[in-house]
């Protein structure tokens, strides 16, 4: 009796790994190689995770205005004093002086009174996840001073919490603004290649129309029809949708090109023979096999929508104070002069550009990932 | 090509009335009016604000008729040359812009010619030089310029210029030389000016252009007639710039016709925040005040820009590449 065939090892080399992966292993696979994409997609994780604890970071309340104490330099932070070397970190009160060569006001060290940082102090009141909260991640106990780790604005308002507030509407503007375009754009997309006919003319002419429009300018024109006297909140909305107005065209138009090559393939033509409906096919079939390609283009877009953000509230067309955004915090500096004297108020600038550009190579990562014709 | 311009031209007209009714709609959003605004502002000061008298020049602007009457005025005027009234310059829509036209155009022109001069040559340096430090470094640079906001840059520019090379704040012209009649002197002071709000409104497209051209020269140096052509003993200078980048720069020309439309709507931020006299400032002004014709007008001269830089980049298209038939 011949011996029974010893089965061979199963290889479970890498090769077959990847050979057996599905279409989202492999991209996380190629997407791993990436080290500057992980980097920038830890960054934003963290600032996004910064920014939903905003209101506990931040020592202040946004418009806390501290009276006497308008365009203070940043603070540094101490731990040594006249009196020796201190545990806990420290800053120095301030006192009003005069600078002698142009006779404005500047703030000199009060070396006599020390602020020790405390942490986990009871500060302003705000409000955190619906509850009424008073507890602050640092603070210093002073009746009329305050901790000013990125100076203060023209009234005196701490601009390290600022850019903290500020970045709840700069960082959540893109992605609702991306989302909506992305929806939009990827269901018009899908619907108008794979129908075809007069779906697809309409929406064709539609999208070219759209896309006569110089972006900029018009974002200014709907802007500037934004009702001045409606709340913040409401305006927020409109910005964002005044912003996904455009935005949806190109995704539109891309996904209709891959859904216009897609449609003839055969897995296409075995749903329906199958008996699957024209929605099933899309929304279990066509929108999957072009989702990589709508993420990155997503991933991509709201670079664009947080800059056009800031250059709309910069220029007063977009966020209405006292919602406060990073472009509008950067609305000191349009005078020469106050930038001149008081360039910690571009800060907030800083922000913006980390965001924009982790953004950015997030979305090139999430490019190669996706692309089937790059190697693993 | 002829017939084809000619269909495309043809194709281009209604997509333009299409896009002047949404543009006036656009316009006309904003609650009330011009002299609505005016007559707050007057209110304010305590002037006296006639009611009578803005009721007759809300007569004589047809703002008291239906919408769809007004956007006819509008357009039978435009069908005519005549664009419409600004009411805060009290001057006729197209002399105006007319005026600034000029200038927003060289702003636009000297920022093209700066991009394509910058980005070409680093561009083709990094792509020979994949990889090497400076690559890396251009490369970064490219991103700065990409993710740093427009109005950011201007504002870092206006303080250089200002607190270290002593030009003046803003303006395209020093102040005395302002309203002089152009001379030589004028026109050297204009250049001195310009180069400021040039790199500032070219810096960002520079950096896309600077990396498309990397990456087309990649493509192309991995082809096979390169390595053919330095197997046959070719300078390697005559590789580069004979064979490499004239089929690399092949797909980038067509970019070409749209990036002036690009260039002009970019330049308006800049334009307001360094104070320049061109059409951006006009139009931000515009729509501050709810002037409307101005307003809609500078949009719809945007619109058909685009419209007309497409097709010319289509046409480049065609012309730089043999194997591209235009249907």
């Amino acid at each position: 009796m011949a011996k029974p065939m010893r089965q061979p090892e199963i290889d479970r080399n890498e090769s077959e790994r990847i050979y057996t992966a599905g279409q989202w292993q492999l991209a996380w696979r190629k997407f791993k190689l990436n080290r500057l994409a992980l980097i920038s997609g830890a960054v934003l994780g963290v600032m996004y995770l910064l920014t939903l604890l905003s209101g506990f970071i931040a020592p202040y309340e946004a418009d806390h205005r501290f009276s006497g104490r308008d365009f203070v330099p940043p603070q540094g932070i101490h731990f040594l004093s006249d009196q020796g070397g201190h545990l806990r970190p420290f800053v120095y009160g301030l006192k009003p002086a005069f600078e002698e060569a142009s006779g404005r006001k500047i703030y000199v060290r009060d070396r006599t009174k020390r602020y020790p940082i405390r942490f986990f102090v009871e500060g302003d009141a705000h409000r955190f996840l619906g509850f009424d909260a008073r507890l602050r991640l640092f603070g210093i106990q002073a009746p009329h001073e305050g901790v000013f780790l990125f100076g203060t604005d023209r009234q005196g308002r701490d601009l390290f919490s600022r850019v903290f507030y500020g970045a709840r509407v700069s960082l959540t503007i893109g992605l609702i603004g991306v989302f909506i375009s992305v929806v939009l754009g990827s269901v018009l997309g899908v619907v108008s290649g794979y129908f075809g006919g007069w779906v697809d003319e309409l929406l064709q002419r539609t999208i070219e129309i759209l896309r006569a429009f110089p972006q900029i300018p018009l974002w200014m024109a709907l802007s500037a029809a934004i009702p001045p006297d409606i709340d913040q909140l409401k305006t927020y909305f409109m910005i964002t949708l005044i912003l996904s107005f455009l935005g949806w065209t190109s995704l539109a138009r891309q996904v209709r090109g891959r859904v216009l090559s897609l449609r003839n393939e055969e897995f296409v033509l075995s749903v329906r023979l199958m008996g699957g409906s024209h929605s099933r096919v899309i929304f279990r079939h066509l929108i999957p096999a072009v989702l990589g390609h709508i993420i990155v283009i997503g991933t991509i877009a709201i670079p664009q929508m947080i800059l056009a953000e800031s250059a709309l509230s910069f220029l007063n067309l977009g966020i209405r104070p006292p919602m406060t955004s990073w472009g509008v915090l950067l609305q000191d500096g349009r005078s020469l002069t106050t930038l001149y004297y008081y360039q910690w108020l571009l800060i907030p600038a800083a922000f913006i550009v980390v965001a924009v550009l982790c953004f950015n190579f997030l979305g090139d990562g999430l490019r190669d990932a996706v692309d089937p014709y790059s190697r693993p | 090509m002829f017939t084809y311009i000619l269909r495309r031209l043809l194709r281009m007209v209604p997509t333009l009335f299409a896009i002047s009714i949404m543009v006036f709609v656009i316009i006309q959003l904003p609650p009330g009016d011009f002299f609505d605004s005016l007559q707050a502002q007057l209110a304010e000061s305590d002037s006296q604000a006639d009611q009578e008298a803005f009721d007759a020049l809300r007569q004589q602007y047809h703002l008291d008729e239906p919408l769809w009457k007004q956007y006819l005025y509008w357009i039978g005027g435009c069908l005519v040359g005549d664009f419409g009234y600004s009411f805060e310059w009290r001057r006729p829509v197209s002399e105006l812009i007319a005026e600034r036209l000029g200038l927003t155009f060289l702003m636009a022109s000297g920022a093209l010619i700066f991009m394509w001069l910058v980005a070409l040559p680093i561009g083709i340096y990094s792509a020979r030089n994949r990889y090497s430090f400076g690559d890396y470094f251009l490369t970064f640079l490219a991103f700065i310029g990409l993710c740093v906001p427009g109005f950011v840059v201007a504002l870092v520019a206006m303080y250089i210029s200002v607190f270290w090379f002593g030009g003046s704040a803003g303006g395209l012209f020093s102040p005395d030389l302002k309203y002089a009649p152009w001379n030589l002197a004028k026109v050297w002071d204009l250049l001195k000016h310009l180069w400021v709000p040039v790199v500032v409104i070219g810096a960002a497209g520079t950096a896309s252009l600077m990396r498309i051209m990397r990456t087309s020269m990649l493509d192309v140096l991995d082809e096979q007639y390169i390595t053919t052509a330095r197997a046959k003993g070719l300078a390697e200078r005559w590789v580069i710039y004979k064979y490499a980048v004239r089929v690399a720069i092949n797909p980038m020309i067509s970019i070409l016709g749209l990036q002036m439309p690009q260039l002009v709507s970019g330049s308006i931020i800049v334009a307001i925040v360094l104070g320049l006299p061109t059409t951006g400032p006009l139009f931000y002004r515009a729509l501050e005040t709810q002037d409307m014709y101005l307003a809609g007008t500078f949009l719809m001269l945007l619109a058909t820009l685009l419209l007309l830089g497409n097709l010319i980049a289509d046409i480049l298209l065609a012309w730089a590449d043999p194997r591209i038939r235009l249907d």
